[in-house]
């Protein structure tokens, strides 16, 4: 079957399976559910406040955009993560309406941050080493062998918070764990539509989550000089496409797409919410944290993704930006979409949910899928606020205050370190 | 493309880092000969750990910067690619590069042992711990540390120094994150999604932070090494360090570039039981059954040597295989989590591009999660 097969009910252009999306749930620092994220960013509401969770005394950046609503014992990213995911999923399959509770007939795909012990824990080992010279790790090695400890064996390997979610909810298969860094959230859905597109399965439950707002994730970030230091007042940091952007703020949170064989969503009468049209990707082997000073690899992500959705750069309607409010990114990004979208990009809205919510980092991509499609249902574009100084260098229509228009189709850019490009097309009907 | 179509996926280029040395040959050899493994047993103390062979990092990694710029296990999976790449005769190909795909099974990287010890040493005596913990990592981490401990920054050094940058996805979660990077990347193979993919891992055994997370649980083994099928009792798994990773294509694509594959990768299964008792043996065998395995000439067994999961494993294979040769990779090369599968993998094709096997099946049991199978062949004609 070639590229000229034409396009039916159930099937797109190329002869794939067309992949529905059927539910979606969410948890941002502005809330829990669609409902509150969806409200609370279209009026413009930022979720960016002050550290409560930890000390930071000494630093320079002391906000983020905290989900302090949800909690663990211990509270730690991957038991953080594991909850806001388990939520988010919650909502996405209650919606869907499929399988039975803790039998999701499909596989699952899910984007974590990578997983350390944390300080705390070292702390306890180094405690219960009862040592009194120096500590080392074979002080914290002898305190594990005490097997007081042996609990958090399954907390600190990478696959606990996916195995979880899958024994929760009954997902078939080998629940699959992974990174693309900032860009994981969207890779989590495009391995669900490739598993749908080739047959394996008729349902994905794809979810990005991230609870890593700790002092070492954050100084990490702070020591790359990634993270704005406007920490006052929070909500003005988060600053996309701004002349004074200084960097980006870390944020927490999940999202959860149940993805359906279209076919199969309709047979079993289920309300399609919106459809995954197109995924595209291309890497970067420049350096490890900057772009290809020309923007190809950019581009070609762009590109690739109008391509598998099948659309040419006319058929977007509006851009959900990965718009970090670093000065490196939101100027590639710009580059980008001007290379992409030529004379069209002047009149082409583009917003960052980033300026409400931080970067939710391994999430972000998951999440702002979400939002995308709450886009299109909705027909109205979030705003990216703090867009009070535009940098002139940025030819974009940055959407500054909420916008009513009618959305078919959302293009949604997610780009990392590690030369990581992602870039998903959502849209109302198929293409 | 449909994207259901099934075309034959073949391995033409495998990269191999570990105890043993490097290379497919030096591999297949040392199981040839089953000599035991070299150990240290002194550095890591009570526990023993097989540790990577030295090598001339220049060989593959030519800037100095990106050596420095790396940890350990970074530089073994760069390296092992690199190895992959050559072998497959398209190290030079600069366009097949940029166009290939990645997907690599990985954890994180290591720590600085060193910072850790000295904060947590002066934590014993801060007034405010939470300042004094804030304090010491803005000054004594080092800012591009954190690059060396990001798992997808594997890939990413593999896209900067090999220049393979189509595009790559990174999977976690310990051994099934191995299984599933090659299920995955046989599959969009197989289906046309690609022609052609990287698909491996790397593992650093040669750290104290992970023998802590592995002492928690009770999964290292002590005492005198044993072989990996006769750890009764306390039993557990001896860390490796270790590299695998293969060049997949597709049979076509293979031919049109006059490459001489090594073997087909038929099929890979993989799976999640709730390791209940019994649960592990009923997994291997429907895995079994899906990767279509018959009987194999030999089976490559990833089993870690954690008891109860690694006595259902030899139960079962004595069921599914009777005939067979059950090779333990972890006898070969110690376990390298992320890495078995893959490495299992590259053996597989190994003994099978040496005419002396037909099929081969390879087992990965996860300690803690994670059943697979996958079913290597000879290429059809052959």
């Amino acid at each position: 079957m070639g590229a000229t097969m034409s396009a039916t009910k159930h099937r797109d252009a190329r002869g794939r399976r067309r992949v529905a999306v059927t539910g979606i749930g969410l948890v941002t620092s502005l809330g829990q559910g669609q409902a509150d994220t969806w409200s609370a960013l279209v009026e413009g509401r930022s979720g960016v406040r002050a550290i409560r969770r930890f000390p930071t005394e000494g630093l320079r950046t002391r906000i983020a955009g905290t989900v302090d609503f949800l909690d663990t014992d211990p509270l730690v990213a991957p038991a953080l993560s594991l909850r806001f995911a388990e939520t988010a999923a919650e909502e996405a399959v209650g919606q869907s309406g499929i399988g039975g509770k803790g039998d999701f007939p499909g596989a699952l795909f899910v984007a974590v941050p990578p997983v350390e012990m944390e300080w705390p824990q070292r702390r306890a080992l180094a405690e219960a080493a009862a040592e009194n010279g120096d500590v080392t790790y074979a002080s914290l090695q002898r305190a594990a062998a005490s097997r007081r400890f042996d609990d958090w064996h399954d907390l600190f390997i990478f696959g606990t918070v996916a195995d979880r979610i899958a024994e929760r909810f009954g997902t078939r298969g080998s629940p699959i764990s992974l990174s693309t860094a900032c860009s994981s959230g969207a890779t989590a859905i495009q391995l669900g539509v490739e598993a749908i597109r080739r047959g394996e399965t008729r349902a994905a439950l794809c979810i990005g989550t991230d609870g890593s707002v700790n002092p070492e994730s954050l100084i990490r970030f702070s020591l790359l000089s990634a993270l704005s230091t406007q920490n006052d007042p929070p909500e003005g940091a988060s600053k996309p496409f701004s002349k004074n952007r200084d960097g980006f703020v870390m944020g927490e949170g999940a999202a959860a797409l149940v993805l359906e064989d279209a076919e199969a969503a309709t047979a079993r009468g289920a309300r399609i919410l919106g459809y995954v049209l197109g995924c595209g990707e291309k890497g970067d082997g420049f350096h490890r944290t900057r772009s290809s000073p020309d923007g190809a690899p950019v581009v070609a992500a762009i590109r690739a993704s109008l391509e598998d959705a099948g659309l040419g750069p006319e058929g977007i309607d509006t851009v959900n930006a990965h718009g970090t409010s670093t000065p490196e990114n939101d100027k590639m990004e710009a580059l980008g979409l001007t290379a992409v979208f030529g004379e069209r990009t002047a009149g082409l809205p583009v917003t960052s949910n980033k300026s409400m919510i931080g970067h939710t980092l391994t999430a972000a991509g998951a999440i702002e899928a979400a939002v995308s499609l709450l886009t299109i249902l909705h027909g109205r574009i979030p705003p990216t606020i703090n867009y009070a100084q535009p940098d002139p260098a940025i030819a974009l229509d940055v959407v500054a205050q909420a916008r009513d228009v009618p959305v078919r189709t959302v293009l949604s850019n997610s780009f990392g370190f590690g030369g990581q490009n992602t870039c998903l097309v959502l849209g109302a009907e198929p293409a | 493309m449909s994207g259901e179509a099934h075309r034959d996926v073949v391995v033409t280029g495998t990269g191999l880092v570990s105890c043993r040395g490097e290379g497919l040959d030096a591999h297949l050899d040392a199981l040839a000969a089953g000599t035991p493994a070299p150990v240290d047993a002194e550095t890591y103390a009570p526990y023993a750990i097989h540790p990577a062979a030295s090598l001339s990092w220049d060989a593959q990694i030519p800037k100095k910067s990106d050596q420095r710029q790396m940890e350990a296990w970074q530089r073994l999976g760069v390296y092992a690619a690199g190895l992959a790449l050559d072998a497959a005769g398209v190290k030079d190909d600069a366009a097949f590069k940029a166009g290939l795909h990645l997907v690599v099974a990985c954890g994180g990287g290591e720590r600085d042992t060193a910072v850790d010890g000295a904060i947590l040493t002066g934590l014993r005596a801060a007034e405010d711990p939470g300042a004094y913990l804030n304090e010491r990592l803005l000054n004594d981490l080092r800012p591009t540390l954190f690059l060396a401990q990001l798992s997808n920054l594997l890939a990413g050094n593999i896209a900067i120094v090999h220049g393979v940058t189509g595009a790559s996805r990174t999977f976690m979660g310990e051994e099934s994150a191995g299984t599933d990077a090659l299920r995955i990347a046989q599959a969009r193979i197989a289906s046309g999604q690609n022609e052609a993919m990287l698909v491996g891992g790397s593992y650093n055994a040669e750290r104290p932070d992970v023998l802590v997370i592995h002492e928690m649980g009770g999964y290292l083994a002590t005492g005198p090494l044993r072989p990996v099928f006769e750890r009764d009792g306390e039993g557990g798994f001896v860390l490796g360090s270790s590299a695998a990773f293969l060049l997949l294509e597709s049979a076509e694509h293979a031919a049109a570039r006059g490459a001489t594959p090594l073997a087909r990768l038929d099929a890979v299964a993989s799976g999640r039981s709730r390791r209940e008792p019994g649960n592990v043996g009923e997994a291997l065998a429907a895995r079994w059954t899906e990767a279509g395995a018959t009987w194999p000439d030999a089976v490559i067994s990833a089993a870690t040597g954690v008891t109860a999961a690694t006595g259902e494993e030899r139960a079962a294979l004595a069921r599914l295989a009777p005939d067979a040769k059950v090779h333990a990779l972890g006898d070969l090369i110690g376990h390298g989590i992320e890495v078995a599968g893959p490495f299992g993998a590259a053996l597989a094709a190994g003994l099978v591009a040496r005419g002396t096997h037909r099929e081969v099946a390879v087992t990965i049991v996860g300690h803690r999660r994670g059943e697979g199978v996958l079913r290597v062949q000879a290429l059809r004609g052959a």
